[in-house]
């Protein structure tokens, strides 16, 4: 049996996902990044070969699966047998979870970035990345459920609950000290942590209306699962924003179909030299 | 990728053998003028015996010291050129006599007020608008005028017309030969790289005889030819072929002109300040002079006129001539010019020409490294 394995290492999650030869997903776990990306690929290949899944040829099995790695950590998976962007990656796995259409934009709030991918007939035909400052990405929200003591989930309960107050500092440091200012003000956490996630909705809104939006919209990465923010950009964007609890492996699924083509294409060839 | 020549000079050691050759030259009495734009007539320097040298600066280096006084979220060039004057670390603006600058950007003519309290700065007043073309035309030959005038106070000398339309007639040699170089970016295949092709011409500067210039073009471009007939003509790449426009990009050379070339494409085009698009208009070389000269420079299609339709024509003529498969444009932090005009680019590559676009703002630090080389990444996917 031949695996095809996805690995997206981001910068807080590494999600792992692997296709059989009939291209169907039969496994997909996410474990943390933690500090080290190498350290993260050392250990996906361990979790890996316990499900019998051989990255490399050791004394005992063969190497049964291509891999292909994505995402900023792609380059510290030594054993991948490709390397790919997450950008076309992620084009690819939202392919896979939303259903085929001629055209579909991709919203992926990552941990470090922000991409709106849009993709014509199967293939990226523009994609646009947050500017290097955290502003309108998940560390944003992480560093302000931080500062509240809560994590990212309590942090959507209690935004869900609360009315927006504005955070009008776009830089993470500076919304930070926003954000105290309110604490000490003695404004709910509910109110502060749904300001916080407003903000960064809108600016993942305003760099979706940089780019010419499908009219079919998907949002993949760690927020994907996330039905409150999926209509908070909905509502920002007069669109209609799919999500998905298996958003967050698109990366990888795309990795994985990568492998999966790169594999039809070396049996081709062996073919054509035989 | 294509391999560079085997006697490669890579931009700073042109720059530091120009700092020995222009000492020689200093100590001879030659005279020497900087300058920081393509819309500078550098014909009247030649004419006044003088040598032009760029004074753009391409390092990190001296953007802290510039940041003493500027603005931080300023044009990381116009940091560096006035931090590097600022420090005396850069010898080329400590061998220049005077300084021409011009009102191109708002950055660069507030930054010449303090650049003149260092070294006396003359600044040329530069139409932002070519229209009505008549006004504009007249209005910039008077500031040519003005130079001339200058130089000949500055120096002590008279200028000729003789000597400005024989000035006139070397840029034009020299701009054939660049023109003719930098056309070597239509073969295809490809036979030499981008990388090379923005470096040589960068580091052109610091050669100082005009007639060493044209020869070392002359060449280099033989070469390339002859390296194309023998071993390149007749295969084929799958390398997407891209083109670079925006802000003058030397100072991000390694970052990503050698990046897009290191992750499978190849650079065929290069049309900044620095590339052809200034090689392609000659200098009329009868009639008036100076009319002559303000005619070619103000026809420079740099985002600082308004409107701007010439940068998009000559853009749309050179992609179809260049098959040019993918747009990267560079825009330089806090470019207003360019970052604005960037949406209109983006708009004309896509939709006119159907040709995928790139655009990516960055400075001269090696901060976004990374990221840039994401995106360039999938860019390249996006286009193979």
């Amino acid at each position: 049996m031949m695996y095809y394995t996805g690995i997206d290492i981001g910068s807080t999650a590494a999600k792992i996902a692997v296709l059989d030869e009939t291209g169907a997903a039969i496994d997909r776990f996410v474990i943390p990044t933690g500090w080290s990306s190498r350290m993260a690929a050392k250990h996906i290949a361990e979790l890996l070969e316990n499900k019998g899944i051989y990255v490399q040829d050791t004394e005992e099995h063969e190497k049964n699966t291509l891999v292909v790695s994505t995402g900023y950590g792609r380059e510290a998976v030594e054993f991948a047998d490709k390397q790919v962007t997450e950008i076309t990656c992620h084009a690819k796995g939202a392919q896979l979870l939303f259903q085929k259409e001629k055209a579909v934009s991709v919203i992926d709030v990552g941990g470090q970035d922000t991409k709106v991918i849009l993709v014509e007939n199967g293939l990226v035909s523009d994609f646009l990345m947050n500017d290097k400052c955290a502003a309108g990405t998940g560390k944003f929200i992480e560093v302000m459920a931080n500062r509240l003591n809560v994590d990212i989930e309590e942090m959507f309960e209690l935004a869900k609950a609360g009315e927006p107050i504005p955070i009008s500092a776009l830089c993470t440091v500076f919304a930070e000290s926003e954000v105290i200012s309110y604490i000490a003000e003695g404004r709910s956490r509910e109110d502060i942590a749904s300001g916080v996630i407003a903000s960064v909705a809108n600016k993942v809104a305003t760099m979706c209306k940089r780019q010419r939006l499908a009219e079919k919209i998907v949002l993949t990465g760690g927020l994907s699962s996330n039905s409150y923010f999926a209509a908070l950009l909905s509502d920002r964007l007069g669109q209609p924003v799919e999500n998905s609890s298996e958003g967050r492996y698109a990366g990888a699924l795309g990795a994985a179909m990568t492998a999966k083509k790169l594999g039809e294409r070396r049996s081709r060839q062996r073919a054509q030299v035989q | 990728m294509q391999k560079l020549p085997d006697n490669f000079e890579t931009y700073d050691e042109a720059r530091q053998r120009g700092f020995l050759a222009l000492k020689e030259l200093k100590d001879k009495g030659q005279r020497v003028v900087g300058i920081f734009c393509s819309y500078v007539p550098t014909e009247l320097i030649y004419a006044a015996g003088a040598i032009p040298v760029g004074l753009c600066a391409n390092s990190e280096e001296p953007i802290p010291a510039g940041e003493t006084r500027l603005p931080r979220n300023l044009c990381p060039l116009i940091k560096a050129s006035y931090g590097f004057a600022l420090t005396e670390k850069c010898p080329y603006f400590y061998f220049s006599d005077l300084v021409v600058g011009e009102t191109t950007c708002d950055g660069k003519k507030k930054m010449f007020e303090l650049m003149n309290e260092i070294k006396e700065t003359f600044v040329m007043s530069l139409p932002n608008s070519r229209e009505p073309r008549e006004a504009a035309v007249a209005a910039w030959r008077s500031e040519i005028i003005r130079l001339k005038e200058k130089l000949e106070d500055f120096y002590h000398i008279t200028i000729t017309e003789d000597q400005i339309r024989e000035a006139i007639r070397l840029k034009n040699r020299e701009r054939v030969a660049f023109q003719t170089y930098l056309e070597l970016g239509k073969l295809d295949p490809p036979a030499l790289s981008g990388y090379e092709m923005g470096t040589k011409t960068d580091a052109s500067a610091f050669t100082f005889d005009i007639n060493d210039r044209i020869r070392s073009f002359e060449e280099r471009t033989r070469e390339v030819l002859h390296y194309w007939e023998t071993e390149r003509k007749g295969k084929t790449s799958d390398r997407p072929r891209i083109m670079v426009t925006g802000c003058p990009n030397g100072g991000v050379r390694d970052k990503l002109l050698k990046t897009i070339e290191e992750l499978g494409g190849d650079i065929v085009l290069i049309d900044t300040c620095g590339g052809i698009r200034t090689q392609m208009q000659k200098v009329e070389e009868t009639g008036d002079v100076y009319t002559a000269l303000a005619e070619k420079y103000i026809d420079i299609t740099c985002s600082v006129m308004s409107p701007n339709a010439p940068r998009f024509e000559m853009m749309g003529k050179l992609m179809d001539e260049f098959q040019v498969d993918g747009v990267v444009e560079v825009i330089l932090q806090a470019c207003h010019t360019f970052n604005v005009e960037a949406y209109n680019v983006k708009r004309y590559v896509t939709e006119q020409k159907g040709v995928p676009y790139l655009g990516l703002e960055t400075d001269y630090s090696q901060a976004d490294k990374g990221q840039i080389a994401t995106r360039l990444g999938a860019f390249l996917e996006m286009l193979s």
